[in-house]
């Protein structure tokens, strides 16, 4: 059962919850209008703190606990279409099971905020992270944002509604927490005041796209192939459009909370003069900056680099920071069966930024972690071992190594 | 809960509103029973309502981009979604009017459902729609008894034995469809006990629609009207006969046409008539003969049918949902 933290927001002040605690007070200073649940672990704990909200009167939204995870994400976005702000979430299958709705809220320019608790998929069963599940909607439209902490679960959860709902973007967001390590695990979270709040987030307002009686607009009419690439093609500009609108949103967001990285895409770590670079997402830059601290103490010239934002995808950020690099290690939570170097999602995606560069990195990809499997320092160690070989010598003799797995 | 909106009942078809909220623009097929629901559906209920409208042929033929027929907000909705799409829509206005984002006002909201998309796929999240007591919606199924607009495909709610492209008569099964039709109205009733509304209707007899569709959005709290509509494409007859026929389907006892308000049954129209002893029913062979997609059954097919209505007939006011008792005459 998830705790409640204390419930006045007059006062910025410190809370020790964890991440899914952490999104959920942000739904209450963001005075989201209509939530839909369903139960999944480990996303559903954030369900379980804004019911406990709700039904002690300190947070008044529309709260519908759904038959399916599809009603869930149908439930969210037609309360957007008449200009509600709106949250939801899930994991693993039951973001799967929810996917035409996932691709029609982007497809309408919905801008719902949902959080995936990473989870890995079935069959078999199993509850802890790998990054499949959100990975699968990455063509469709939706941000893609990978969460380290709980601050940043909560910080990030308000960027997400004020980058979403802006009429330059009007995209759907998801935040893909790490199922246990962030969803379940506590740490000191700053939250702000009620004030800091509302002088950042913007009512969400849809104008002219409401779907009201005062507005009566037709969406979403069948358009066959008239239109359709068009209607695309717009999808794709706002797409373009919003990474300044992120980089606008989190300036404003440091001014007036005081606190995040110099960029809203990337986080680098000791990468300035590296030789190899790490490259991860999510929570497992904890057990990274150690090790990558601990070699740099043994006088290795290595970094780390986390991708945030999967969509949109920062290629410049990334292009100036791995471009400097000799060797890159790709570590994946993820796998994409059959793929070119039978490699994980993250790799290829990384490779195919880099390739037009007159300067490429030799690249090595690491599958790791999967199904919650913990990342522990010294597979780190090992792969960064693999990664100065293959630059000593020239020569790539594997390019994607499954880490700590049994032989069979 | 927003308070309802004033919508009386409509005495006589004289005084049904000239006013047209679903126009030109449409592409459905000429003699489409189901186009002439949604018109009678937003006529009665008036310009301040939200239509939503799941995948089916009343999206695809319907709305097309450019030249939609609708005047009120619509807004497409995905195939199984129509409770959904109708409790996020209400949710969505509720909790935006409580918290004083949005004026304060009694604002229709009706979803629409094929017999695909409701009585199949949608299921579950219509169910799950129909006990939120606390959101004033409307749902609509519109039944033609097929996914008509994929080419005509059998449903969960298609008749038995019927001809569809995926239930053709073969050399070696003459009848590839088993499954009886479901009962859909009963189904939602006596699975739904707080909902106060539900009934089943039938655009030959337009007025009676006008006026559920108004007693549905004026009782409150989720209600439910599930439509019969012949459909010359998938039926296989001349467009001229689809009132016809609808009137056949309720004459011979094979639709009844009824509501269900706080659980209490009423009788209509030709029903009523037939229940009290004032008409008698029609043979089944009459309607069931006027269509291609029947004109592979043999006697003994029909014979099943005329058995089954007699036995709804003698056993049941609603089939599976309210046997008849001794002096109960309506």
């Amino acid at each position: 059962m998830a705790t409640v933290a204390s419930k006045s927001y007059a006062e910025p002040k410190e809370e020790l919850i964890s991440g899914s605690e952490a999104i959920g007070i942000a739904c209450a200073l963001a005075d989201v209008d209509v939530i839909t649940a369903y139960p999944i672990r480990p996303y559903d704990t954030v369900m379980q703190y804004v019911s406990k909200l709700k039904a002690d009167g300190n947070f008044d939204f529309d709260f519908i606990v759904a038959e399916s995870e599809h009603s869930q994400f149908e439930i969210v976005k037609h309360a957007s279409a008449v200009g509600a702000r709106t949250f939801t979430g899930s994991s693993g299958v039951g973001w799967f099971y929810a996917f035409e709705a996932i691709t029609v809220t982007a497809g309408l320019r919905m801008p719902v905020v949902a959080m995936v608790g990473n989870r890995a998929l079935d069959d078999p069963g199993a509850f802890g992270v790998e990054h499949n599940d959100a990975l699968a909607v990455r063509d469709l439209g939706w941000h893609l944002y990978w969460v380290a902490t709980a601050q940043e679960a909560l910080d990030m959860a308000l960027i997400a509604w004020k980058v979403a709902e802006d009429p330059r973007v009007l995209l759907p967001f998801a935040l893909s927490c790490d199922g246990s390590f962030l969803t379940h695990s506590q740490a000191i979270v700053q939250v702000p005041s009620q004030e800091q709040v509302d002088k950042f987030l913007p009512p969400y307002k849809r104008g002219t796209l409401q779907l009201h009686p005062d507005n009566p607009i037709t969406v979403a009419p069948q358009v066959n192939e008239d239109w359709l690439m068009e209607i695309r093609k717009q999808t794709d500009e706002a797409m373009r459009r919003t990474s300044s609108v992120i980089k606008e949103a989190y300036e404003e967001f440091r001014e007036i909370f005081g606190r995040g990285d110099p960029s809203p895409f990337i986080e680098e770590y000791m990468c300035d003069d590296a030789e190899i670079i790490l490259v991860g997402m999510g929570t497992l830059a904890m057990p990274t900056r150690v090790a990558v601290r601990r070699m740099r103490e043994a006088g290795k010239k290595v970094g780390f680099l986390r991708i945030k934002f999967f969509r949109p995808f920062p290629a410049e950020e990334i292009q100036a920071v791995l471009g400097k690099a000799k060797g890159v290690a790709v570590i994946d939570r993820d796998y994409s069966y059959g793929s070119p170097s039978f490699g994980g999602v993250l790799f290829h995606e990384l490779r195919s930024t880099l390739y037009n560069l007159d300067d490429r990195p030799m690249m090595l990809n690491f599958i790791a972690g999967l199904g919650g499997r913990e990342v522990m320092v010294r597979d780190i160690d090992q792969m960064v071992e693999t990664t100065q070989k293959a630059v000593d010598t020239g020569k790539i003799e594997q390019e994607t190594t499954w880490v700590a797995v049994r032989e069979q | 809960m927003a308070t309802l909106q004033d919508l009386p009942q409509i005495k006589g078809v004289k005084n049904i509103p000239v006013e047209e909220f679903y126009g030109s623009g449409h592409r459905t097929c000429q003699g489409c029973e189901s186009a002439l629901v949604m018109r009678l559906m937003i006529k009665a209920a008036g310009q301040r309502t939200i239509v939503l409208g799941s995948t089916g042929c009343m999206y695809v033929a319907n709305t097309t981009y450019y030249s939609t027929p609708w005047v009120v907000p619509w807004m497409h909705t995905q195939l199984g979604s129509a409770g959904s799409a109708a409790t996020g829509t209400a949710a969505g206005l509720a909790s935006m009017m409580r918290k004083g984002k949005m004026q304060d006002e009694p604002i229709n909201v009706i979803a629409f459902c094929g017999d695909g998309g409701g009585v199949d796929m949608g299921l579950s999240a219509l169910s799950a729609a129909l006990q939120h007591d606390e959101y004033n919606l409307l749902i609509v199924c519109y039944d033609n008894e097929s996914y008509a607009n994929t080419d005509i495909q059998v449903s969960g709610s298609s008749p038995y034995g019927v001809n569809s492209t995926f239930s053709p008569p073969g050399k070696e099964i003459r009848l590839m469809n088993k499954r009886w039709k479901k009962n859909m109205a009963p189904m939602m009733a006596v699975g739904h006990p707080n909902m106060k509304y539900v009934a089943t209707a039938c655009a030959s007899y337009g007025l009676d629609f006008n006026n559920k569709v108004r007693r549905a959005l004026t009782t409150g709290g989720p209600t439910f009207i599930h439509c019969i509509d012949p459909c010359p494409k998938g039926w296989d007859y001349d467009p001229k006969y689809s009132h016809e026929l609808g009137m056949l389907a309720i004459e011979t006892g094979l639709w009844i046409q009824y509501e269900i308000i706080d659980g209490e049954l009423t009788l209509n129209g030709p029903s009523r008539a037939i229940a009290k002893g004032i008409r008698k029913r029609k043979p089944v062979e009459e309607y069931l003969m006027r269509q291609g997609r029947f004109a592979h059954f043999l006697p003994e097919d029909i014979k099943m049918f005329q058995d089954k209505i007699e036995e709804t007939w003698e056993k049941w006011w609603i089939p599976g949902l309210i046997p008849i008792t001794p002096g109960q005459d309506d």
